[in-house]
């Protein structure tokens, strides 16, 4: 643990970087899969096939993804966004397409025999009852991305990844155990946060 | 840039084949052995009701420590090659596949289980016939997930001298070797791509005709 008391510093800058490649790829992930699942919300036949391809291409390993990614955008932190973005996005369109599609039919129609707009149905209606699931699947993405994250240090992109590899080059247990306890701690503080925010929104559809 | 892929794999035929091999060695030999484990495993737990929670909430919990920590942490315990890399794989594949057990038994309803008792068959039949088809999609699930966790993970095992297609990544990243990066990156996407799309056929020929989606 000396290595620690010196080195808390290298520790934490690391885990910030990681928070910042994790969050930016979440925010952009997520404003692309609303805005593609709000499109293909009213063709059910083509949001099932975006699903299902969504979630092949998410099986691709990440060191894979980061690797082709690699040619043609260089290696360094842009690299690492854009392949986190395209795994949460994955996720994410997935979660986005059946909290949509599990919108009753029937509440839609009422909304529209009082004399409701799309875009007020969107906002007030659909949105609002989706919004667990995708809050679920924000859960997801951000454990897989966290995860990812950590390989992103290969390709130059910083974070804890950088602490686990340099621990591997020096055989150094300590190093490699820390970073992963702390990449650990940040996907299971932010799962447990997302977790009481879908809890919450469930709650509020139940009794409303 | 794949064409000049395309031609390392045609000129040298024998190191691509080998890594290719060795990857999915690995990955059947990391899995094979998790499967032992974890499902008579989950099959024990799953009949003593205060272990089931805290071996569901463990797994929970495993599963968010990242995949590169897991395999970097067996070299300065085990050193390099292809053992650790398989241990670490293992490891990887035991949560899913625990938890998917663990809930296909005790999610098969009792109501279920009565009809079947109700109707007359013996407690063999009701295990044959009713407990065992309802359970065996919901273990697969998880046996696919982790077959997916390893193949991917797999790639990762360059990383401690374990071999595998992620040599040919780690390689090209080293010498800024472009051809090389993808002779490891597109047929590792393409197997990991295979093994969802074969296990998932396999789950489905598996399930229960009525309890098919769409069926």
């Amino acid at each position: 643990m000396g290595w620690l008391a010196e080195n808390w510093d290298l520790l934490l800058r690391a885990a910030w970087q990681h928070v910042v490649l994790v969050a930016l790829s979440l925010a952009v992930a997520l404003a692309l899969a609303l805005a593609a699942g709000i499109a293909v919300r009213n063709r059910p036949a083509l949001s099932a096939l975006v699903s299902a391809v969504s979630g092949v291409l998410y099986t691709i390993p990440s060191l894979a993804l980061f690797a082709i990614l690699v040619p043609i955008v260089g290696l360094g932190a842009v690299t690492a966004v854009i392949g986190l973005t395209i795994y949460a996005f994955l996720i994410l369109t997935r979660n986005v397409g059946v909290g949509f599609r599990e919108v009753p039919e029937t509440v839609i129609d009422a909304a529209r025999g009082m004399g409701m707009g799309p875009r007020r149905i969107l906002w007030t209606i659909e949105l609002p009852l989706a919004l667990p699931v995708i809050v679920s699947g924000l859960r997801i993405a951000s454990s897989t991305t966290i995860s990812a994250a950590t390989i992103a240090a290969y390709i130059n992109a910083g974070g804890l990844g950088t602490i686990i590899l340099t621990g591997i080059a020096q055989s150094f247990i300590v190093k490699i155990a820390l970073g992963a306890l702390v990449a650990a701690l940040l996907a299971i503080s932010t799962d447990l946060g997302l977790a009481r925010l879908e809890s919450r929104l469930r709650l509020r559809l139940a009794g409303a | 840039m794949i064409g000049a892929a395309v031609a390392l794999v045609v000129a040298r035929p024998g190191e691509f084949l080998e890594a290719l091999l060795t990857h999915v060695e690995l990955s059947a030999a990391a899995l094979a052995i998790a499967i032992a484990l974890a499902v008579p495993a989950g099959i024990w737990l799953s009949r003593r009701a205060g272990a089931t929670l805290l071996a569901v909430n463990g797994a929970n919990v495993a599963k968010t420590v990242p995949s590169l920590a897991v395999l970097a942490l067996m070299l300065p315990i085990l050193g390099t090659g292809f053992l650790p890399a398989m241990v670490a794989l293992i490891l990887l594949a035991l949560p899913p596949i625990l938890i998917n057990t663990i809930t296909a038994i005790v999610r098969v309803d009792d109501e279920v289980v009565g009809a079947a008792r109700a109707m007359g068959m013996t407690r063999r039949q009701t295990v044959r016939r009713i407990e065992l088809p309802l359970a065996v999609p919901v273990v697969f699930a998880g046996i696919r997930t982790a077959a997916v966790e390893v193949v991917a993970s797999a790639t990762l095992a360059s990383f401690i001298g374990g071999g595998g297609l992620g040599d040919f990544i780690t390689a090209g990243i080293a010498l800024s070797d472009m051809p090389e990066l993808l002779v490891g990156a597109l047929p590792v996407a393409l197997l990991t791509v295979a093994t969802e799309l074969g296990f998932a056929t396999l789950q489905r020929g598996l399930t229960p005709r009525g309890l098919r989606a769409g069926a």
